[in-house]
């Protein structure tokens, strides 16, 4: 199944929810919706779904246009981040509730559904618990279970609203890589919304990133973390240090201090520098584009961050290899190994 | 005299002693002296007694006081029988109305966003804020014989005043916020995730309320039914300004009691009053009951 959205707009009062939204998405992909809350993820979502529905936009499964069908015909399943769990049913009538629904005509009879139950349980891995209620399991537990009514329906996609997010981080990690083979398993066309890039770099064949109702960037994990697109994907993916520069007549200044950096092909005006914190390599005093002093350093895991005012006005915080040796006071030259410049302030 | 306090509290500093006291205190935060707790709890036993035990043990000391065939046989009268069948029937009216209103109004309301929602709530407790009385007077202006409506339905030869159709009208009316107070906090809580899962799962929207809402607000429901039914028998004030007070026909059991009370017929006026004297204590089992079934409900959702 794809799923096809064009300049999709939705508007909660004044807000702009999404603000013409296009994406495709091809069959058997596991895409992740990645932004800030507020960016319109979750809305994207759930008007795929048909739980809410756009102002203006189209959207299509299959070229098929799916906004003339509510929610109860698209045969989408949907996982919320609070589970929704039907709270007075067994594990196993929440996996079977789908089933129990459908129109007389199709229903499959009572073994039919108890042997689908107990396959979509031995996939989740579960089985020993269908008797129980939701609120004896645990989150992990839950959202497993949630996911196996999902399928049960057997949909033509799979949307999963911040699947991870209630759960603690150790819980998250292995859901991360279930859901992933599971993917790999069954491979129906998943979207998962997420707040999380480290999820969403890791569980996504691809990543749509977004902000205030607009998407920002496709591609492929690597590529949204190697070539981010605009200022706000290099600013949100991965730890960066930002700074307010000035194009002019080919160079690059910071502050009042021009840089050694290339303005090949920029615009004129305010622009912001972009550098992830181990792409900024220590040389002695004069060596770099920047110079600065060291405030104070901590260790940091396998490397050491250290804090540093750059001459030009802006404090700085790098990543550098614990190898290094950097003391409070001293001051350095600072080399870019890698860094983009995007126009605008 | 500010100034005067501010001195006060500057030139106190906690001397040693207090500071043990304190400590003391802190220590004893839950247990009082045992002489205290005596003394409280005497009070609070002897409270109960005379405004609750008292009342209740009166009510039915007096109604069997000419032993228990005087008691059946006050009971078997036509006018009591008449009053218990029309309570029963006004009883069954306004809980079922207020049933379908209260599911229908919480559902409105916890589930869905629209304009004028907090005046629907508010208009809801309405009947909650306005004396009986006035609501009775309000039936009488609209359907009264000189009221907004009196013409035309006599000219239809609609009775409504007088008659059941305006006792049910009125208890309806006091009756109305019961189920609905007890169902919006219920689904506020809830939300509407689980009808949004059922939904997508290809569920329509009657198997939706029937298999998901409905069985989770069921003991909500069962408890605003059980209130609204203990208020609706024992109404007085609005019912007896629209009944007319027509011996064998109009009169309810509250209404009835009044009557013979002033007729002097004591042992009459307390056996329909032990009636519903006995109507209020199985209501408070079964409202225990139930609270203990809705502290279920928010634990399991607590989770």
């Amino acid at each position: 199944m794809t799923i096809e959205v064009r300049n999709l707009v939705k508007k909660f009062g004044s807000f702009a929810a999404l603000d013409g939204v296009d994406l495709k998405v091809d069959n058997g992909e596991l895409l992740a919706l990645l932004g800030p809350s507020g960016s319109g993820k979750t809305t994207l979502l759930r008007i795929i779904a048909g739980l809410d529905w756009p102002d203006s936009g189209e959207v299509a499964f299959n070229g098929e246009d799916a906004l003339a069908q509510g929610a109860r015909e698209r045969h989408v399943g949907f996982v919320f981040q609070h589970y929704a769990l039907f709270r007075h049913m067994t594990v196993f009538e929440n996996i079977a509730f789908g089933l129990r629904v459908q129109p007389r005509a199709i229903r499959k009879d009572e073994a039919t559904i108890r042997v689908r139950v107990k396959e979509l349980l031995d996939l989740v891995q579960l089985d020993w618990l269908a008797d129980r209620y939701p609120s004896q399991l645990s989150g992990g537990q839950r959202q497993r279970i949630a996911l196996a009514r999902a399928l049960a329906i057997e949909p033509r996609i799979l949307l999963l609203d911040e699947p991870f997010g209630a759960l603690d981080a150790k819980v998250r990690k292995e859901l991360r890589k279930w859901l992933r083979s599971l993917h790999h398993e069954i491979n129906v066309t998943s979207i998962f919304v997420t707040h999380d890039q480290e999820e969403a770099l890791e569980v996504a064949n691809r990543v749509v990133v977004m902000d205030k109702g607009k998407i920002e960037q496709i591609g492929s994990p690597n590529d949204v973390y190697e070539s981010p697109a605009t200022a706000f994907v290099h600013g949100f993916i991965g730890e960066s240090i930002e700074l307010p520069v000035q194009v002019e007549g080919g160079l690059v200044r910071l502050g009042d201090r021009p840089l050694t950096l290339a303005a090949d092909g920029l615009a004129p005006g305010a622009s912001k520098l972009f550098v992830r914190r181990h792409d900024m390599l220590i040389g002695p005093p004069g060596s770099g584009a920047f110079e600065g002093a060291v405030q104070h350093v901590r260790n940091f895991g396998p490397v050491q961050r250290a804090e540093i005012a750059l001459l030009g006005g802006e404090t700085i915080e790098i990543d550098a290899p614990r190898d290094k040796e950097l003391r409070a006071g001293d001051t350095i030259g600072l080399n870019p190994r890698r860094y983009r410049i995007f126009a605008g302030a | 005299m500010t100034m005067q306090i501010a001195d006060t509290v500057s030139l106190s500093p906690p001397d040693a002693k207090a500071r043990a006291h304190a400590a003391a205190a802190r220590n004893n935060l839950r247990t009082e002296p045992k002489a205290v707790r005596i003394v409280i709890i005497t009070l609070a036993i002897l409270f109960l007694s005379v405004f609750v035990v008292l009342p209740l043990v009166v009510v039915f000391a007096q109604a069997f006081s000419k032993g228990i065939v005087a008691y059946l046989a006050a009971l078997a009268e036509p006018e009591a029988l008449s009053a218990i069948r029309l309570t029963l029937v006004v009883a069954a009216i306004s809980v079922g109305l207020n049933l379908i209103f209260g599911l229908v109004a919480s559902w409105a309301i916890a589930k869905f966003e629209f304009k004028g929602k907090t005046f629907l709530i508010t208009l809801i407790d309405l009947p909650f804020s306005v004396s009986p009385v006035i609501s009775g007077l309000v039936f009488v202006l609209l359907f009264g014989a000189q009221g907004y409506f009196g013409g035309w339905l006599r000219d239809h030869d609609i009775q409504i005043l007088f008659a059941v159709p305006g006792i049910a009208l009125a208890t309806t009316f006091i009756t109305f916020p019961f189920v609905a107070r007890a169902l919006i906090p219920l689904m506020q809580e809830q939300g509407t995730q689980e009808e949004e899962a059922a939904i997508s799962l290809g569920a329509s929207g009657l198997q939706t309320f029937f298999r998901v809402t409905l069985p989770n607000i069921k003991w909500g429901v069962l408890y605003g039914v059980l209130l609204c039914n203990a208020r609706a028998m024992g109404e007085f004030g609005a019912v007896s300004v629209v009944s007319g007070h027509i011996r064998g026909e109009t009169n309810t059991m509250p209404l009835l009691v009044e009557i013979l009370y002033n007729e002097y017929q004591f042992v009459a006026a307390f056996a329909i009053a032990s009636l519903l004297a006995l109507l209020a204590l199985i209501t408070l089992i079964a409202k225990t009951v139930l609270e203990s079934h809705l502290d279920e409900g928010h634990d399991a959702r607590d989770h």
